[in-house]
This record gives structure tokens, sequence and C-alpha cells, in this order.
């Protein structure tokens, strides 16, 4: 029960800092608004997809790839978070309560994943008002999960690196260095199929691959990847992640 | 009851011994302080009996419960103010006070009435709904005293409570430490390298340097353990006039610290016009000299060889700009 209110607690000021940044909440609608409405109906424009998504129009196909790379920067975001605790001393106040580590994970994961279904919700409007048609009621329940999923994921990555991390050098390093490549290489923009080998290879490597290709199934009806790779290779993803922030998290001292 | 036992405790990082096999105890209602320079070992036992860091060897007891065997146990029954400001400054005085009554587990009533409590206590009723980035240093540090009692800690840890803070603010803080120990039944122990702080404050002192407890005591017989009076003498020719002076039989010590040669004896006073003849007979011309009753400052020098006070500002100064820089403390 004390760990349950301790899950409710961390969720809890997350939360509050979410609603109260509003500078975060105007970025996080308005730069996947930029992608969709400039580059997707730019790009739809005097562009034809073709294989696969052979009739699909550019912005459709853009939309999930855009959910996933917000889902991917905001849970990122939402665990590296953890490093500005540090930072500010505030982490030495919750590591020093009578509380299991794994509680503060499980809140901190709890509220990226609920801001990640805020935002993920927050595009799909945007992306209805748009043109976007929108498959099924089933097909955003489907796309709920991948939302969960992808953002369960990034957000304990995000806690393993601010385990490691000591000061804010090493996330831009980590920016730079590994979100980018895997935001770039997940297919949010550009169908796999068409990708010369070397470039492909390194997109099945990347797992957010399967966060976007999972959310075209769902919303599209349509995806190169099909669902069940899509939900095995993520649903492995995120507990992996789960375990080696938990792990990281366990050890770390201030 | 003993709220603090610690046998042989000892910390290494790496090749460095921060805490070398101290041994403490420390009775239920005192204000016990740890005086010593930064990087004395003062907040690595701290963080050790707080459970924040594992120890090396020996054995620490607090509250009666074992460091290493329950650590939420001890966690229960301590409270901890940091040395940096350690609390959300994106959330109100309040929210920060409720966060923490939530985490040990408080229901709701006793949340709420508790918060009333500590907030009328450290005089932060006004200011309890503003967010706490708008808070000065002083006010950061009363709410942090509030909310380190919060969940009724038997034991309340304060690392270097004052730092940083203007002596009037200080004044009031001292006065909240005063009361808090009294009126909430805690225990408290803390960190200081301020000597006035730990002579108005404590009731019990360690002298610690370099990871040893050098001297434990109260500050009185701290003071009378150096002997009876001082005299400060500064010259050009220092050496010379110490070496005659150790002559005398009345002289208990002689030392040259920094700048300043430091007589210990008994009766003062009367013995100047000696000292005086002295050095005139050597014809070394005397720039000042003074007589005075051994301060806690005169303990420290006696049992580290060096000023504390120096040192340790210097230390904070680049402390503050490591912050600035973003770099780690």
């Amino acid at each position: 029960m004390r760990e349950l209110n301790a899950v409710y607690t961390i969720w809890l000021r997350e939360m509050k800092k979410f609603v109260r940044s509003k500078s975060r909440i105007v970025g996080n609608i308005a730069v996947p608004f930029f992608f969709l409405a400039f580059l997707g109906v730019g790009i739809d424009a005097s562009f034809n997809l073709g294989g696969s998504f052979e009739g699909v129009r550019y912005l459709e196909f853009l939309t999930p790839g855009i959910i996933a790379m917000t889902l991917l920067f905001s849970s990122i975001f939402a665990g590296i978070s953890v490093l500005w605790d540090r930072q500010f001393g505030f982490l030495k106040e919750i590591l020093v309560s009578p509380v299991k580590r794994m509680s503060i994970i499980f809140g901190r994961v709890l509220a990226g994943m609920t801001t990640g279904i805020i935002q993920a919700l927050i595009i799909l409007g945007i992306s209805l008002i748009l043109g976007v048609p929108i498959n099924s009621f089933f097909g955003v329940l489907a796309a709920l999960v991948f939302i969960l999923l992808i953002s369960m994921s990034f957000v304990s990555l995000g806690i393993a690196f601010a385990s490691k991390l000591q000061d804010m050098q090493g996330f831009q390093m980590i920016m730079n260095l590994i979100i980018f490549p895997l935001w770039m290489l997940s297919g949010a923009f550009f169908p796999l199929e068409g990708a010369p080998t070397w470039l492909a290879t390194l997109s099945y490597l990347d797992p957010l691959t399967y966060g976007v290709e999972g959310l075209r199934w769902s919303l599209l009806g349509i995806s190169y990847i099909p669902w069940t790779i899509s939900i095995a290779v993520l649903a492995g993803f995120s507990f992996l992640m789960i375990v080696l922030g938990s792990y990281l998290f366990s050890k770390t001292e201030v | 009851m003993k709220m603090i036992e610690i046998k042989n405790l000892k910390k290494k990082f790496g090749n460095f011994t921060a805490v070398d096999e101290i041994n403490l105890e420390i009775e239920e209602g005192e204000i016990f302080g740890l005086l010593g320079p930064n990087g004395a070992g003062k907040t690595t036992t701290i963080k050790m009996l707080a459970t924040m860091l594992q120890k090396t060897s020996g054995e620490a007891k607090v509250c009666g419960i074992n460091v290493k065997e329950d650590p939420d146990g001890v966690r229960n029954c301590i409270g901890i103010v940091f040395q940096d400001t350690a609390v959300d400054v994106e959330l109100t005085g309040r929210e920060n006070l409720d966060f923490h009554a939530r985490m040990y587990g408080m229901d709701k009533n006793e949340r709420e009435d508790r918060i009333k409590y500590v907030l009328k206590m450290v005089e932060l009723e006004d200011k309890a709904d503003k967010f706490v980035s708008t808070y000065s240093g002083g006010m950061k540090r009363r709410l942090e005293i509030a909310r380190g009692l919060m969940h009724n800690p038997k034991v309340l840890f304060l690392d270097e409570p004052t730092l940083g803070l203007d002596a009037q603010t200080r004044r009031v803080i001292w006065d909240h430490i005063k009361t808090i120990n009294k009126s909430e039944d805690v225990t408290i122990i803390l960190t200081t390298h301020y000597m006035e702080e730990a002579d108005y404050l404590c009731n019990r002192l360690a002298i610690i340097d370099h990871g040893k407890i050098l001297k434990i005591g109260t500050s009185e017989d701290l003071k009378e353990s150096i002997g009876s009076d001082l005299i400060l003498i500064k010259s050009h020719k220092m050496r010379q006039l110490k070496t005659e002076l150790a002559k005398y039989k009345w002289i208990i010590k002689t030392e040259i610290v920094h700048d300043t040669l430091r007589i210990t004896l008994k009766n003062g006073g009367t013995r100047i016009p000696a000292i005086i003849k002295t050095s005139e007979k050597l014809d070394i011309e005397i720039d000042s000299i003074e007589i005075h009753k051994p301060t806690l400052e005169d303990v420290f020098i006696r049992f580290t060889g060096r000023k504390i006070r120096e040192e340790a500002d210097v230390m904070a100064n680049n402390r503050m700009r490591n912050k600035l820089r973003g770099g780690r403390t």
C-alpha cells in the first residue's frame, strides 16, 4: 500500500510539472503540427508512395511516424529528467525516503506513459483536422497499446541514461549520437521497402521502427512489417529497458 | 537511550579514506555538532548514518536500528536536511511538504495537520502556496527543516544548516533549531565549520579532521582542555622569540600558526611585561600583542594545527564556482 502511494506520489509530481510547463506543452503541440502541416502536406503534394503503401497519401503515412517521434523525444526527456533532479538536489530527497527504488521507477514510467497518451491524442486530433482519416475505433485502441509500449521503453531508457550520467554535457551527447539516429532510422519519414540494404538493416535494428510500423498498422490498416512482429519486438524491448533502467537506477548514489 | 552508536566506522573511496574508524555515541535529546573543515568526513559520516552511502567497515546504529540490516527502518526514524538545497523549486512549499508526507506514507488528515504545524513552526505559512523558486535562501532552508520534521523523526541530521546564509538569517535558523530540539523531542546532529554556530547550538561537539575524531566534549570542556589563557603575538622575528620564550617554565606551549605566535599559559595578563622585556632584550620588534580566553577556534587550531575558517570559505567559494559552471561538487 505504501509503495503504491509512493508510485502515485511520484506520478502526481510529474503531472503537476507537466501541466504547469506551458512552453513544454506548446512545444509538444507545435512541433508535430509543423511536421505534419508543413513537411507532410508539402511532400504530399508531389510525392506518391509505392509498394505496400501504394495509394496511401504521404500525410497519412507520416502521421504514425510523427506520433512515434513525439513519443520518443518526450519519453526520453521524461526519463532523463532524473538528471535534473540530481542536478538540483531533489533526487536526494527522493532516495532517502523509505520507498523502494522500483516504486520510484514505476511512478516515473507511468507518468511518461500518461503524458505520452495525451500527446499522441493531440497529434491524432491535429492529423484529423489536416484531413487524415482514422481507420477504426479498434485501430485507435491498438494504437494505444503501441503508444504505451513506446513510452514505457524510452522512459526507462532515459532513466538508465540518467542513472549513469553526472551532468548535462552527457545529455547533449546522447541526444546527438543516440536519439537522432533512432528517430531518423525508424522509417517515420520514408518506407523501408525502397531503402538500400545497408539502411534497411540499420532500421531493422532500431526498436522505434517497430513502434512506427505498429502504429501504421493500427491507424492505416497497412504496414510493411507484420503487426505481430512489431508488438513482439516492442514488448521484448520495453521489458529489457525496464530491467536495465531499474538495475542502473538501483545502483545510483547521490 | 542512545540515538547514535558508531563503532570503528570507516569509509574508503578507492585509496582515499574519507572516514577513518570513528567511534561515537550520541544520547537522546542532544544537539550534537560535528565540527571540521570541508573534506574532513562530516558529510560522508552523515550520509552513512542516513543510509545514503554504504560503509566500508565498522558498525552504525541509528535509533537503535542497524543501518546495514534495516535501512528502511532507519529512514523512517530520521529526518535530514542536506548541505545543498534539495527542494523542487517548480512546486510550492506546501506541495514539497505534501510530497514528502506521501512518500513517508502519512494519510490525508495527518498530512494536512502536520503540514500546517511545521509551516507555523518555521514561520512560512504566508508563503506556503508560492512556488519555491520565489523563496530566498533562508526560506528554502526553513522549508527544508520543516520538511525534515514532517514525519516526526527521532533524529534530525542537519548538514551545514547555515552555509551561505547571511548573519541575520543564520540567527533565525539557529533559534528554530533550538526550539525544535525542545518542542519536538528530536535529537539533532549537525555538521558545521562555523565556530559560533557550534558554540551557540551544540551540547557536545566532536572535532573531526582527515576522517578522524580528534576530540569529543562540551564546548567548555574543549576550551578548558587547551589551557586558560592565550597570548597572540605578531612580529617579524617570531621564530627567534618563540625559541627564547619556550625556555620559561610558566609557558605551557608555544606554536606558530600562519603569521601568529600563539602562547598558551596561565594568568596571561601578569606575564605580558616579562614577554615584552624578553623581546626588547633580543631586540625583536613586536607589531601587536593580544591576550584572550580560548575560543573553539583555538581548540581547533590546537588539535589540527590550522585554522578552519579561511580554508573552509575558500572551499565554499570553489563549490559555488563549480556549481555555476554546471559541474558536480
